[in-house]
């Protein structure tokens, strides 16, 4: 059995976000949305986390951050990219220090679309990646090594909010 | 008798062969061979005062009394001419009046024929103490002392002096510990004061001679009082067959009282408690096998040692009991400026006075319970206290600091050092070890003479303890601290300074595990024969958990070697930034350094926060007793003194 | 020794110590108009971090948070075992002493604070730890829990003879279960501190161990309290409960409190209300 889907714990790093989507990460944790539900824990500690949610655009000067946070999680992990910008480095891409989305930098697993991301649409993007994290799990028990894949969530912001709803009252 | 003899006159021959000898080499195996003898004889001596009753030897010369008198005069006239060149006039006036004192006692009455010498259990233990423990640091003392000549180049090498003082101060201790006579105490009690003047003020720096002079003044008030219950006994008490500490004991506390407050008092100022704690701590300056020397096996021990030997007479008594709570008040302050110190030596030596403090509580309690803890208190600090003081003096060698902050990672540079000052450390405090088993013991013996002051006793046990449990392990925190950037040089350190280190550190696991077998062969037949009935105060059945526990905490860092195989090495987590073990890159590519310091709660524990509030208490608690014993004395009644427990509350 | 006993500690505490721990994450989240997490979900987090990847700092810290779980263990063996109280006392802060050591040893900033912190907690506590003993002696006259239990059962009721000693236990409970305001050196789910603390560096599966020990040491607290019942079961079991819920209660609605302020506060109430207590019973009794 594994136990990784029903206790992931959540590391949330700010890259260089407009604040709008952090505001909309801990919304989700807040009562109204409360993810505890799912066992999801904020801990800010990468070495405690198994999703690490980065918003904003990965710049120069947090590159190191975000690759040693990353780094610093045992396996199995799961990265969630939410917001555009860090999905793909949004308005900001074209800036002279931003080097893009986090793909840039480390291997992204879930993007979570929106300016700003909405509380259900990371919800559900951390739900997603809860798929990864058992499929990295097996693999890890297995032996086999872990191959990063890409999964999308690619809603806009108006749609996605009475799918999720839906999918997240279940 | 011929092995008491021996291993009383041994030393003093040893310490006047090495005097002569100028030749390092020569002089280094005879402190070897020496310290073996020494160990395998006090060893032997306690092998054979197992079984045995309690032995008095009467010696019928009156030459050799004559001769430590002589000896006495020779001390207090060369103290004389060293207050009179260095201008300390309260030195010579306190020598002047104890010369006077004992001149009196020995021409004004005649000697009487008691037993000079005597050996128990209790001596027994504390000359293996004195023999082991202490020839270790002389051995020890061979390797550091020629290290500290190589660092303090401006210093005069006198290590000859330093030997034949360090060997002289053994042997002092040895006939404390077995003369009955108190005359000769007293002449061996002068020895040791000035033994530890000489050995503090051996760099001559006017700080040493300084805090040496005023380890002299304090002790010397306690030398005349000392001498004060000397003359008492011979001219006001009518029973001068006290000059017995056996007779002295077993006359009860109606008779005694006087000479046995004055000693205690004199004892209090040996044993460093408050108010007079301030010499130890100026003792710090001497190198440290002297440290260790004054801290383990001699000087504090002869102190508390008198103390205890008094308990059966202070058991019961008001004066007893504020005996008590001076050692108590002392436990608890100097446990909170320990915490509140970096200087590695400055925490041994406040902790040493707060485990004197322990000792000496148990011994104003008086019961056979609270003398089986203060004898173990006394057993496991000496052992314990040895391994710390001789490992801070190494590490202090090679790291260039005795500040517990600059010790960090040292268990990466100095592995088996560090380890051994674990067990130190460990030994101290940690359940258990040692001096754990005596606190517990002490709990329940300040429990069993349950009166009001046995429970505020226990109060500052328990306030104190939480203290000490905080210094010790931040202490082996900073040592423990992972840092791979150490080398290891622990090769540079000479075979003379390791050799000893790990034999203490062997000792006192020993002693943890055989503590049943201490107590059932030494202890429980002396107390039995002191107070009656006695039992092991700590259960079968605690005594065997207490056994496994030791077991399982030296079997668990096995566990290290199956740890250090598994797992993804990482690096510690810095707010995400990279770094190494001592720095992180901080912002626009600066590389920051990473300190990592201890708390010292210093705005509640400084020094000059705690040490006169705790000197204050102490001060009013003597005075009291000073009022006791006064009256008494005054009016020839022992009514005041003698207040019983129930009487006095 | 009470071999039954010992092994039903053994098996049973972990279980016991996580439904407990579930129900006040639930208690917890209702108080804050959340729903919260299943009643299981402590075992679920301690099943997923042992099945996470071991990462290590270095070998010492591994071995310091194992002997940490097996001092807790021992603590709690001695006591449902009926053994000595101040031996259970001395083997927590054993235990405490490793966990000190294990965040030391990290050399990482975050741990450091939080095992200073620790420390700190230990000092507050260990009086009353000692003292809680003794008071069990002067009333039971002995110090063994079995005593303590059997003279309960004939008719001492230690709660209105110590009720002093037991209000000092509730305060340092608080510190003890990690709770708001006391949680200083590390947290609970939910709430950071200097990151996590003295568990900062410790992941994967050597966090499980601390966390089961965790578990273990709520079991031995909540017995340490119960033995003021001794002889009154169902008064025990709703003492324990209404004082559990007393707990989350105060970690809801209070704000964390700076060490200074829990040392202080702690030693005055064991000073003040634990010492007092046993001082008028040394006289009175």
């Amino acid at each position: 059995m594994s136990y990784i889907t029903k206790s992931p714990w959540i590391i949330h790093y700010d890259a260089s976000s407009c604040n709008g989507c952090d505001i909309e990460v801990l919304a989700s944790l807040t009562p109204l949305y409360d993810v505890e539900r799912f066992g999801i824990i904020n801990t800010g500690n990468p070495k405690h986390a198994d999703i690490f949610l980065i918003t904003g655009s990965v710049n120069e000067q947090n590159k190191e951050i975000v690759q040693n946070i990353y780094a610093q999680m045992p396996e199995p992990k799961v990265v969630v990219a939410i917001g555009i910008c860090a999905s793909s480095g949004g308005v900001f891409r074209e800036c002279y220090n931003v080097m893009g989305g986090v793909d840039k930098v480390i291997p992204v697993d879930v993007y979570v679309l929106g300016c700003a991301a909405r509380p259900e649409s990371i919800i559900d993007g951390v739900v997603k990646g809860l798929a990864v994290l058992e499929e990295r799990q097996t693999a890890l028990k297995e032996g086999r090594s872990i191959e990063r894949k890409v999964v999308e969530v690619n809603r806009s912001a108006g749609k996605a909010e009475s799918a999720n709803e839906s999918e997240v009252s279940l | 008798m011929e092995f008491i003899t021996f291993v009383i006159l041994f030393p003093l021959l040893l310490a006047l062969l090495l005097y002569t000898i100028r030749k390092d080499r020569t002089r280094s195996i005879v402190v070897y061979a020496g310290a073996a003898i020494l160990s395998i004889a006090s060893l032997l001596l306690l092998y054979l005062t197992y079984g045995q009753e309690a032995t008095y030897f009467q010696i019928q010369t009156e030459t050799f009394s004559y001769l430590l008198f002589i000896v006495e005069v020779l001390i207090g006239a060369y103290l004389l001419w060293l207050a009179y060149t260095h201008k300390r006039w309260l030195v010579s006036v306190l020598v002047l009046a104890q010369l006077a004192l004992i001149t009196v006692a020995e021409f004004g009455a005649g000697h009487h024929t008691e037993p000079y010498l005597f050996i128990d259990e209790f001596s027994a233990i504390m000359a293996v103490i004195i023999g082991v423990v202490g020839s270790l640091i002389c051995v020890y003392a061979v390797g550091y002392m020629r290290d500290w000549h190589a660092h303090h180049k401006g210093e005069p090498d006198q290590r000859r002096f330093f030997f034949a003082v360090m060997f002289l101060f053994l042997s002092a201790m040895f006939g404390i510990v077995f003369s009955d006579n108190l005359s000769w105490i007293y002449a061996f009690w002068e020895v040791t004061t000035l033994c530890s003047f000489l050995l503090i003020g051996y760099s001559k720096s006017e700080e040493a001679t300084n805090n040496a002079f005023w380890a002299l003044t304090l002790n010397l008030i306690g030398g005349l009082a000392f001498a004060g219950a000397i003359v008492y006994i011979k001219f006001f008490s009518g029973a001068p067959e006290m000059m017995s500490l056996k007779e002295l004991t077993l006359l009860g506390p109606v008779v005694a009282l006087i000479p046995v407050a004055l000693i205690s008092f004199a004892g209090l100022t040996k044993s460093a408690q408050m108010p007079f704690s301030t010499w130890l701590v100026g003792a710090m300056v001497a190198p440290t096998p002297v440290s260790a020397l004054l801290h383990s096996a001699t000087m504090v021990k002869a102190g508390v040692y008198i103390i205890v030997r008094f308990a059966p007479v202070l058991q019961g008594t008001a004066l007893g009991l504020l005996f008590a709570l001076i050692g108590g008040v002392t436990f608890f302050a100097a446990s909170c400026i320990a915490a509140s110190q970096s200087n590695a030596k400055k925490v041994l030596a406040y902790s040493t006075i707060a485990n004197l403090g322990l000792i000496v509580a148990c011994a104003g309690i008086g019961t056979g319970s609270a003398i089986w803890a203060a004898i173990f208190l006394i057993l496991f600090h000496a052992v314990a206290k040895s391994l710390l003081f001789m490992s801070v003096g190494t590490v202090e060698h090679r790291i260039g600091s005795r500040d517990i902050d600059s010790m960090v990672g040292l268990i990466h540079r100095l592995p088996i050092i560090t380890t051994m000052m674990l067990v130190g450390i460990g030994g101290m405090f940690l359940p258990p070890f040692g001096m754990l088993i005596a606190k517990w013991a002490t709990i329940q013996a300040f429990l069993l003479s349950f009166t009001p002051v046995g429970v505020v006793l226990i109060g500052l046990l328990a306030y104190g303890s939480a203290v000490t449990v905080f210094f010790w392990a931040k202490w082996m925190g900073s040592l423990i601290r992972y840092d791979p950037d150490q080398e290891n040089e622990e090769g540079k350190v000479s075979f003379s300074e390791l050799i000893p280190i790990q034999i203490i550190g062997f000792c006192t696991i020993a002693v943890c595990i055989l503590f049943p077998l201490i107590s059932a062969a030494f202890l429980i037949p002396f107390l039995n024969r002191i107070f009656g009935e006695a039992s092991s105060i700590i259960g079968t059945e605690n005594t065997i958990i207490v056994l496994l526990m030791v077991l399982l905490i030296v079997a668990l860092p096995f566990s290290i070697l199956y740890y250090n195989r598994k797992g993804t090495p990482t690096s510690q987590y810095i707010a995400g930034r990279t770094g190494t073990a001592h720095t992180f890159s901080g912002s626009l590519g600066m590389t920051r350094t990473i300190t990592l310091d201890n708390y010292y709660l210093g705005s509640w524990f400084a020094e000059k926060n705690v040490l006169p509030i705790g000197t204050i208490i102490c001060i009013a608690l003597l005075i009291f007793i000073g009022t006791i014993a006064g009256v008494s004395f005054l009016t020839g009644t022992s009514d005041i003194v003698t207040l019983s427990l129930e009487g006095a509350l | 020794m009470n071999l039954i006993w010992i092994i039903l500690f053994l098996v049973l505490a972990p279980f016991v110590g996580g439904l407990i721990s579930g129900i006040d994450r639930i208690v917890t989240a209702r108080m804050q108009g959340r729903v919260g997490p299943p009643i299981l979900q402590p075992f679920y987090d301690i099943g997923k971090l042992f099945q996470k990847e071991k990462l290590r700092i270095n070998g010492m810290q591994n071995f310091c948070i194992l002997s940490y779980l097996v001092l807790i263990i021992v603590a709690g063996a001695i006591f449902f075992g009926g053994g000595d109280l101040l031996l259970v006392g001395f083997s927590l802060m054993l235990a405490h002493v490793f966990l000190v050591l294990a965040g030391e040893t990290a050399n990482s900033p975050y741990s450091h604070i939080g095992a200073q912190r620790e420390l700190l907690q230990v000092m507050a506590v260990e009086p009353m730890l000692i003292l809680y003993a003794v008071a069990f002696y002067i009333v039971a006259g002995s110090f063994t829990v079995a005593t303590i239990i059997e003279h309960g059962a004939l008719g001492i009721s230690y709660i209105w003879l110590l009720p002093g000693v037991f209000f000092g236990l509730i305060y340092i409970f608080t510190i003890k279960l990690r709770k708001s305001p006391f949680d200083l050196s590390t947290s609970h789910h939910g709430h950071q501190e200097l990151v996590k603390g003295l568990t900062t560096e410790i992941s994967g599966p050597t966090f499980g161990l601390y966390e089961i020990a965790h578990l273990y040491e709520v079991v031995i607290l909540l017995g340490m309290i119960g033995i003021f019942f001794a002889g009154a079961p169902l008064l025990c079991i709703c003492a324990l409960v209404l004082l559990y819920l007393l707990e989350v209660f105060v970690d809801c609605s209070t704000a964390r409190v700076k060490w200074q302020l829990m040392v202080k506060s702690s030693w005055l109430v064991i000073g003040l209300v634990a010492f007092v207590n046993i001082l008028a019973l040394s006289l009175f009794w």
